[in-house]
């Protein structure tokens, strides 16, 4: 797939030490608008510790990011959430002692959905409890059941995964980054997630998704990166990554390798 | 006996009425309707008519100061159970407010009724300022920082003898006759305890609740959780200089015991005995603590003791304070189930 020329987000040798140990080293990539780009690689890699450094939730080293040209490392991470970069969380972050429709109301409320919802999208002036419960709906939540009512404490990880997925979506995104959204679902629930997934693309967002579940991801994903031990491996398709041999090195033995070497 | 006990669980089933009557509103009876506005009535009937059936002058005014602590419980509560800010503040917010309204009033000769409203604001925007440093941090930071205060500004007055000094200002305009002074502070409790009711439950107030809840996901939604909680502080410590500048105007002088500890912790007791997080608990809690301490004040130096037996008893038996343990029976039907 050709990607367009400007990038929407360029990631320039971002570094990131704790005390002594480096969890990412020098990482460089470009995101192009309307492609989705999987990141994978070993546990303690340094996937999250990227998303992290991005979006403002914690400080980089050295390193900088640009937002369509605008340089946003170094900004707080609402800010960076202001300006349509958004994430989700791995352990997800619902507010549990509210309903699931008001968790919803809270982003809705928030500077960027007001400025750019217009009275549908919540707005200023708009309903923001009937939005929400829209944004649900599409994410599966039935309307006419008791689920988008029941309090967020009381909701099994699909939903709340898919929660997070909705808190992005209320802020009218420009980026997701997915961090794990398909860890701790069914086989099931990740089937119907994948559809989700492929249609945010077709609505024009752009998303990064961190992902273990290989072959779910390789269906969705235009392009891969693997991060081993805070370092930039290859940047390719599936097919090309998955047949580097430093690869198969930081994978060695994994099953998943065989697995989805098995299917591709 | 005790094994039979083990194997059942107290079942507890939400009224019907209740379930009507949460969001939409279908209710078709005066019976029905008075479910919801009975307990409210009750309330607000009960505080009105206080100052008229108490015995003497003596209770009057102790009413009108527990009308202060209930402000400062229910800034307190606000505070620790929808923003998840624990403040320790009482103190300080009485003391700046109360200074506040004793030099607008003495020095620059204005009535009760400007001095209240401007000590409200601008020691709100005061106490907000000197606290927003800590603003930004999770943790227990908040509370040091609100107790530290009130210590540092008594021992600022006393140490450069300014504002009277140890003795305070004197001398200040009290209201123009007791029911004035009666009614003017029970009016301003019903209407922050039912106004923070209604904030608490509005898409800002949601803001706030999410803030305690989980403050990475706020951040995550494209909002500064410092904005939202330098607010709340400013609401918070409005109330609390509110109560302070009537105190004065009430006690027609302000001194150094107006940033007495006193008013920190009680309203905390007050609130653990009342009920955490419903805010009419703790203002419950404060109409019946302070009479309670009044009460003792007979025993003399061991009214601290029953005082504290008192407060023991409740968070042995009923840790959930009185108004969740009320509100839990108005609601809901329980009973033993086997297991």
């Amino acid at each position: 797939m050709s990607a367009p020329s400007t990038p929407i987000l360029q990631v320039n040798q971002v570094t990131k030490t704790f005390g002594g140990i480096s969890a990412l080293n020098e990482v460089s990539f470009d995101l192009h608008a309307g492609e989705i780009l999987g990141i994978i690689g070993p546990n303690g890699s340094g996937k999250t510790t990227l998303i992290n450094g991005i979006t403002g939730f914690i400080e980089l080293t050295a390193g900088e990011v640009f937002f369509r040209g605008e340089k946003i490392s170094g900004k707080p991470a609402h800010k960076i959430a202001d300006m349509g970069v958004t994430r989700t969380f791995q352990i997800m972050r619902p507010y549990y002692s509210l309903p699931a429709y008001k968790n919803l109301v809270i982003p809705l409320f928030s500077p960027r959905a007001k400025r750019t919802g217009g009275w549908r999208g919540g707005g200023k002036l708009g309903d923001r409890n009937t939005v929400s419960i829209d944004i649900l709906e599409e994410l599966g939540f039935e309307r006419e059941s008791f689920v988008p009512y029941k309090k967020a404490s009381n909701l099994p990880t699909g939903y709340l995964k898919r929660m997070e997925l909705a808190r992005c979506l209320a802020l009218n995104p420009e980026i997701i980054i997915c961090d794990e959204v398909f860890s701790g679902l069914s086989m099931s629930e990740i089937a119907s997630m994948v559809p989700l997934v492929e249609r945010l693309q077709m609505e024009g967002i752009t998303l990064i998704m961190i992902e273990h579940r290989l072959r779910e991801l390789f269906r969705v994903a235009n392009r891969i990166m693997v991060l081993n031990f805070g370092e930039k491996l290859i940047e390719g398709t599936a097919e090309e990554v998955m047949a580097d041999e430093k690869v198969k090195e930081a994978y060695f033995g994994s099953e998943a390798v065989e697995e989805v070497m098995d299917h591709a | 006996m005790k094994e039979s006990t083990g194997q059942r669980r107290k079942e507890r089933l939400d009224r019907g009425i209740k379930v009507r009557s949460e969001g939409l509103y279908a209710l078709m009876s005066w019976r029905e309707l008075s479910y919801l506005f009975f307990p409210r009535l009750v309330l607000i009937g009960g505080i009105l008519i206080l100052p008229l059936v108490v015995p003497s002058m003596y209770w009057q005014r102790v009413i009108s100061i527990v009308c202060i602590y209930a402000l400062l419980a229910l800034s307190f509560d606000f505070l620790a159970h929808y923003v998840g800010l624990v403040s320790l503040g009482g103190a300080f917010f009485i003391g700046t407010g109360g200074y506040l309204a004793a030099i607008l009033n003495t020095s620059f000769g204005l009535p009760p009724l400007l001095t209240i409203p401007i000590a409200t604001l601008l020691g709100a925007f005061i106490c907000t300022l000197l606290l927003f440093p800590c603003l930004p941090l999770r943790g227990v930071y908040f509370a040091i920082v609100t107790l530290m205060y009130p210590l540092l500004l008594a021992r600022v007055i006393e140490a450069l003898d300014i504002l009277g000094g140890t003795d305070g200002i004197l001398g200040i305009e009290s209201f123009a006759n007791r029911w004035v002074e009666q009614y003017f502070i029970i009016l301003i409790v019903l209407f922050f305890l039912f106004g923070t009711r209604r904030l608490v439950n509005q898409d800002i107030g949601l803001v706030f609740r999410a803030v305690k809840d989980n403050d990475q996901s706020v951040r995550a939604s494209g909002i500064s959780i410092t904005y939202y909680k330098t607010i709340a502080v400013f609401i918070s410590s409005a109330i609390g200089c509110l109560a302070g500048a009537y105190l004065v105007h009430l006690y027609m002088w302000a001194g150094l015991s107006t940033f007495a500890l006193d008013f920190s912790i009680l309203p905390i007791a007050a609130t653990v005995i009342g009920g955490a997080g419903t805010l009419v608990g703790p203002v419950l809690g404060a109409f019946i603590l302070v009479p309670i301490s009044e009460l003792l004040r007979a025993f003399g130096t061991l009214r601290i003791v029953f005082y504290a037996l008192i407060l023991l008893a409740f968070i042995i038996f009923r840790s959930e304070g009185i108004m969740v343990y009320g509100q839990r029976k108005y609601h809901q039907f329980e009973k033993w189930i086997k297991v």
